[in-house]
């Protein structure tokens, strides 16, 4: 059932944001191919009569107030910044548009 | 950049059909963040309202603000939908710089709002039903801003500085149904609706609605299918619209575009479009990608919200009334003639017209000033009305005038101080040494000054020729550059000839 | 001094409190001995520098009459997966090199108000993704009892640091078996509390579903002491737990002195075979239900059908949760950045993720993203949440019947470093009887039931109770404990390898202080 295949591996990785050498790809596709195998088998006992479970306690309506709380400094909040400059976090130039 | 061709409009009508959809961010003004207990401000120093969950730091967790729950149950509630009784939130994941996490916390397949009806009023009073599929809770993302290139835009940039002081902030999306039958008013009818949305949160009191601040957005979604054929056109979708006034346009230019490429025979490319305001056009953004696939799975840092009927019922009961209700009762106390109300309404500052009331203006003066002098600056300077100036500053504007301390046309220099920026009125005022002058005393060395150059004039008058007095009201009010009360003038210019 | 470093913390903090000992004594004794052993073990990536001042402190508070918790002046070892202001943490990862936290984890604040002294920072799987440490980006940890063979992971620096008696007490966290799983190969005890007993808030995210928080320590009534000082609720994370706890040190103390074993009903699981352990494994746990049984216990068959599906579930459930977790990890806010010649930002996150990520991290980001994929999604992750329902179920029947269901904790002893390395499904594997807990959010306990005939290996047997029944595991772990200690004559740990160039172990002492 498993359809892991090199050009899978390579959009995932994609997605992912991480960039995977050749071999890493290589290697990644066995590997994952004999692990999907092997974890599929959960859709044979989940059938549609089963609810899924997301949370192990069930809990709901857990709030807090909206009242302003600690916040951090900016020296905090840059304290581990690669780049910065005015205060602000500095990155390369961005290709993908705004959502 | 090649220029899109575009289709008359009309011609555009004759052969297609418009199918809209809409979707509203409507930033929610809690004083705190959706997920964080961080303040929910605006034009604050970069990076100065962050909790740890904002930044996305190892460690860090969301916890849901309370009120913004409340606020979004009204917001549904005032757009005719269910409250689910229970509903999630989803991460929606997905890599860009301005998310703290690289993912959104979100609503996916569990929204806590669905299936409304909105009442829009276009222009002339016709009433369109517009179906609302869902209104869910979201953060907003923080704030870049591109440096090195010529626009200030993405492309062409060195690098980009990211603020992440409006992360967190809280969101409610409402996405609409497909919108049918708009035909010629869909422009009109886009603007409208946004207006309508507007009308909704100012009156429910939870958002500050200023497009140009960015507490409300709109992203138009427009299809053509040719006339008929059952199967919708492909749709694209615009945002970067930053105003009712750009909503309006935009739709038009969809329509326009759309229809010239379908009549050549090509295919509308589904795709997220971006508005230029200052070209008037839209440009492809991104095509739809692999980078869409957003894996949505139920947040599993948070809790199910599931409002009980008692709170559900509380917060109905407290639902301002429905806007064109509102609208109706307003006119009649206002004592507007139809055509006066709808100046108000079409001019986009119905609630800004309530507010002045509300700050003690006459509803005259109210729709003077709104409908009058600051719709003139509006359109002079292509911003929206409700950008330039605020309620209460107009009603303190209008307070001068009633005490006397300006006339109407001081009181307009006066605005346009307002609108630039420059403060109070009464600071305007002081700094510019605007208020009329009370003192008899100048008005009358001033009275002196005029008539030892019209000499004639008292003898005209105590012949009864009382006009004669106009030139020197006209010469003293030059003199008094124009602050002076033209009435008092007179008044003593007449006493002198009497004396 | 050799003596301070093999007391148990409750007997340490009880000279402590009776000015046997100073608290700046303990540390620098601590302090001395990872000085001593350290360089073989690997337990720690970072001692704490400030550690005799904190010590100092609690000290001069002591002298001037101040009203001290029972654990105060006590030194700890914290997991590099909880965030400290004043140490780095890395979670095990080179892409969280340096990183200084402007925060404390609720559980790391928790110990400093109860004045407990922050030892160092512990080496982990990297992200808390692995069973024998071999996976932390900084080198593994290595076994106290065979400076050859894994220590267990992903806590293995928190299990062989106290193993290794560098610290009494530590801090860990446990996503499907992380300190339980390294209790069983170091012969030490681990408790995961109850899903939401023990905040979050600070534990660098693997898996929001079922990651816990929960202490490491040589003895039942020590982590019963320390889960005291950690649990509660905390309204920072939205997942913990309202309920007023008991206290676990008293329940501790009454399974050792009380008669809770007899009439105490103990499931065996069906499905898990003695035939699917290694032999010395079984052996030792059959041994251990045996003394259970001689107390007055019932050992009662019970059937958990789909505890087999449990690890395919968690290896979908996990690497998804992950896959979105270890986004943050860009380059942008923190942790390391690897430029590009005229990169764009995202050729920037791709190359920082590649080089900031060790192998079994991007494997299940991988794995993770697949599972969430648009298509997949049914058949894999939504598909694993209805199995955690039927694992549920399964407790839910099975706890209908006993008081606690019993497991070898893991299937073999500790294995060489490098052994498995290769075989990640192997690897997986040695979670089959931890990560049910997991999944169904139900409180395990892993404590030492003796050593493996077969290769003199260190052994555990793991307890299970209901969500909520913490203080359970600890009345049976206690007593259970007491019992063995009795049998052997001395904690099992006096029977571990001298390190370094440390005099011999103590002679065998009356029973451990949990009497």
């Amino acid at each position: 059932m498993s359809e892991i295949t090199p050009d899978l591996v390579r959009h995932l990785g994609v997605l992912a944001r991480i960039q995977l050498s050749d071999d890493e790809v290589t290697r990644l596709t066995g590997q994952l191919d004999v692990i999907v195998d092997n974890i599929a088998k959960v859709s044979q006992v989940a059938t549609p009569d089963v609810v899924a479970t997301s949370h192990p306690i069930p809990l709901s309506n857990v709030y807090r107030p909206d009242e302003v709380g600690e916040t951090l400094t900016r020296e905090q909040a840059l304290q581990n910044a690669p780049d910065a400059a005015d205060g602000r976090f500095r990155v390369s130039a961005i290709l993908g548009e705004e959502q | 950049m090649a220029t899109d061709k575009l289709m008359d409009f009309d011609k555009a009508l004759e052969l297609f059909e418009p199918v809209l959809g809409f979707e509203v961010h409507v930033e929610l003004n809690t004083k705190t963040k959706m997920f964080s207990a961080a303040p929910n401000s605006f034009g604050r120093e970069p990076n100065t309202d962050l909790a740890p969950v904002d930044l996305g730091l190892p460690g860090s967790l969301p916890v849901v603000n309370e009120q913004a729950v409340r606020y979004s149950i009204s917001l549904g509630l005032a757009l005719g939908c269910s409250i689910a009784p229970s509903s999630r939130f989803a991460r929606k994941n997905y890599f860009y710089p301005d998310l703290g996490k690289n993912y959104q916390i979100s609503q996916y397949d569990e929204p806590i709002a669905f299936d409304g009806q909105v009442e829009v009023e276009l222009e002339g009073g016709e009433l369109v039903k517009i179906p609302i599929e869902r209104a869910h809770m979201e953060e907003d993302a923080g704030k870049l801003t591109h440096v090195g290139g010529s626009t200030g835009r993405i492309q062409g940039a060195e690098y980009s500085l990211v603020d992440y002081n409006r992360a967190g902030v809280p969101l409610v999306e409402i996405v609409t149904r497909p919108i049918f039958g708009a035909e010629h008013r869909s422009p009109a009818l886009a603007a409208a609706y946004v207006r309508t949305i507007r009308d909704i949160v100012l009156g429910l009191g939870i958002s500050d609605a200023r497009m140009e601040r960015g507490n409300l957005r709109c992203d138009a979604n427009v299809s053509l299918r040719p006339r008929g054929q059952e199967r919708l056109g492909t749709r694209t979708e615009t945002k970067n619209v930053n105003s009712m006034r750009s909503v309006e346009r935009a739709v038009r230019y969809e329509i326009q575009r759309q229809a010239a490429i379908l009549a050549d025979g090509g295919a509308i490319t589904q795709e997220t479009r971006h508005w230029h305001e200052d070209t008037g056009t839209t440009s492809p953004g991104r095509p739809k990608s692999d980078a869409d696939d957003y894996r949505y799975f139920p947040e599993p840092d948070l809790l199910p919200v599931e409002p009980s009927r008692e709170l559900i019922e509380q917060l109905r009961a407290a639902l301002p009334e429905p806007p064109a209700e509102r609208r109706r009762r307003l006119k009649a106390e206002w004592g507007y003639t139809d055509l006066e109300f709808q100046d108000v309404v079409n001019g986009g500052v119905l609630a800004e017209v309530e507010a002045t009331i509300a700050a003690g203006t006459s509803p005259a003066a109210a729709r003077k000033w709104w409908t009058g002098e600051i719709a003139r600056l509006a359109n002079l300077q292509e911003r929206e009305a409700t950008d330039l100036v605020g309620p209460a500053e107009v009603a303190a504007l209008q307070q001068l005038v009633d005490a006397g301390t300006l006339t109407d046309k001081l009181a307009r220099q006066v605005l346009e101080g307002m609108v630039a920026g420059e403060g109070t009125p009464q600071q305007i005022v002081d700094a510019r040494g605007l208020a009329v002058v009370s003192d008899d005393g100048a008005l009358i060395a001033a009275i002196d000054e005029a008539l030892a150059a019209q000499p004639d004039v008292l003898e005209k008058i105590r012949e009864g020729k009382v006009q004669a007095a106009g030139a020197v009201i006209g010469a003293v009010m030059k003199a008094m550059k124009g602050q002076a009360d033209a009435a008092r003038v007179r008044e003593l210019i007449l006493e002198r000839a009497a004396s | 001094m050799t003596d301070i470093i093999r007391l148990s913390a409750a007997d340490l903090a009880a000279k402590l409190a009776a000015g046997e000992v100073s608290s700046v004594e303990a540390t620098r004794a601590h302090l001395d001995r990872i000085a001593a052993v350290d360089g073989e073990v690997h337990a720690f990536l970072h001692v704490n520098d400030r550690a005799v001042a904190v010590a100092e402190d609690i000290d001069r508070r002591r002298a001037a009459g101040e009203a001290l918790g029972e654990l105060a002046g006590v030194p700890l070892a914290i997991k590099d997966v909880l965030v400290t202001t004043d140490m780095p943490s890395t979670s095990g990862s080179k892409i969280l090199e340096g990183y200084m936290s402007p925060f404390d984890a609720t559980v790391v604040a928790r110990s400093r108000a109860a004045g407990l002294v922050p030892l160092g920072k512990t080496n982990m799987d990297e992200f808390a993704m692995g069973s024998s440490t071999e996976h932390s980006a900084y080198g593994p940890t290595h076994n106290p009892w065979d400076l050859d063979r894994i220590p267990g992971g992903s806590g293995g620096g928190s299990a062989a640091a106290v193993a290794a008696f560098e610290a009494p007490l530590a801090l860990g966290s446990d996503t499907g078996g992380s300190i339980r799983q390294p209790a069983h190969v170091t012969g030490t005890v681990g408790v995961k509390p109850t899903y939401g007993g023990v905040s979050r808030f600070g534990a660098i995210a693997l898996a929001s579903s079922l990651d816990q928080v929960g202490p490491v320590t040589r003895t039942v009534l020590d982590s019963g002491l320390l889960h005291d000082v950690i649990g509660g609720h905390d309204h920072r994370d939205s997942t913990s737990l309202t309920d007023a706890w008991p206290s676990f040190a008293a329940a501790a103390r009454e399974g050792a002195s009380g008669d809770v074993l007899k009439g105490l009903k103990v499931g065996v699981i069906r499905e898990l075979p003695d035939s699917g352990f290694q032999p010395g494994v079984a052996a030792s746990f059959r041994a251990a239900l045996d003394l259970m049984q001689a107390h007055g216990a019932e050992i009662v068959e019970i059937s958990a059908p789909h505890f087999e599906y449990g690890v395919a579930a968690y290896y979908l459930i996990l690497p998804a949760e992950a896959s979105s977790n270890l986004a943050k990890f860009d380059s942008v806010r923190f942790g390391m950045r690897v430029e590009t010649s005229g990169g764009t930002v995202e050729d920037v996150m791709a190359a920082t993720r590649d080089a900031g990520f060790g192998d079994e991290v991007k494997r299940r980001i991988i794995l993770g993203t697949y599972a969430l994929s648009a298509g997949y999604y049914d058949a894999y992750y939504g598909s694993a949440q209805k199995v955690r329902t039927l694992i549920q179920q399964d407790f839910a029947s099975a706890f209908s019947q006993v008081d606690v269901i019993a497991t070898p904790s893991a299937p073999t002893t500790a294995f060489r470093i490098g052994e498995r390395i290769d075989d990640p499904l192997q690897m997986y594997l040695n979670d089959v009887t931890t990560i049910p807990a997991n999944l169904a959010g139900v409180p395990g306990i892993s404590i030492p039931s003796g050593l493996a005939a077969d290769d003199g290996l260190p052994v555990g047997i793991q307890f299970l109770a209901p969500a909520r029944e913490d203080a359970r595991l600890y009345r049976v772990g206690a007593a259970l404990e007491a019992a063995l200690v009795d049998s052997w004559g001395g904690p099992l740990l006096d029977r571990a390898p001298a390190l370094g160039p440390v005099a011999e172990p103590v002679e065998a002492q009356g029973p451990g202080g949990a009497r």
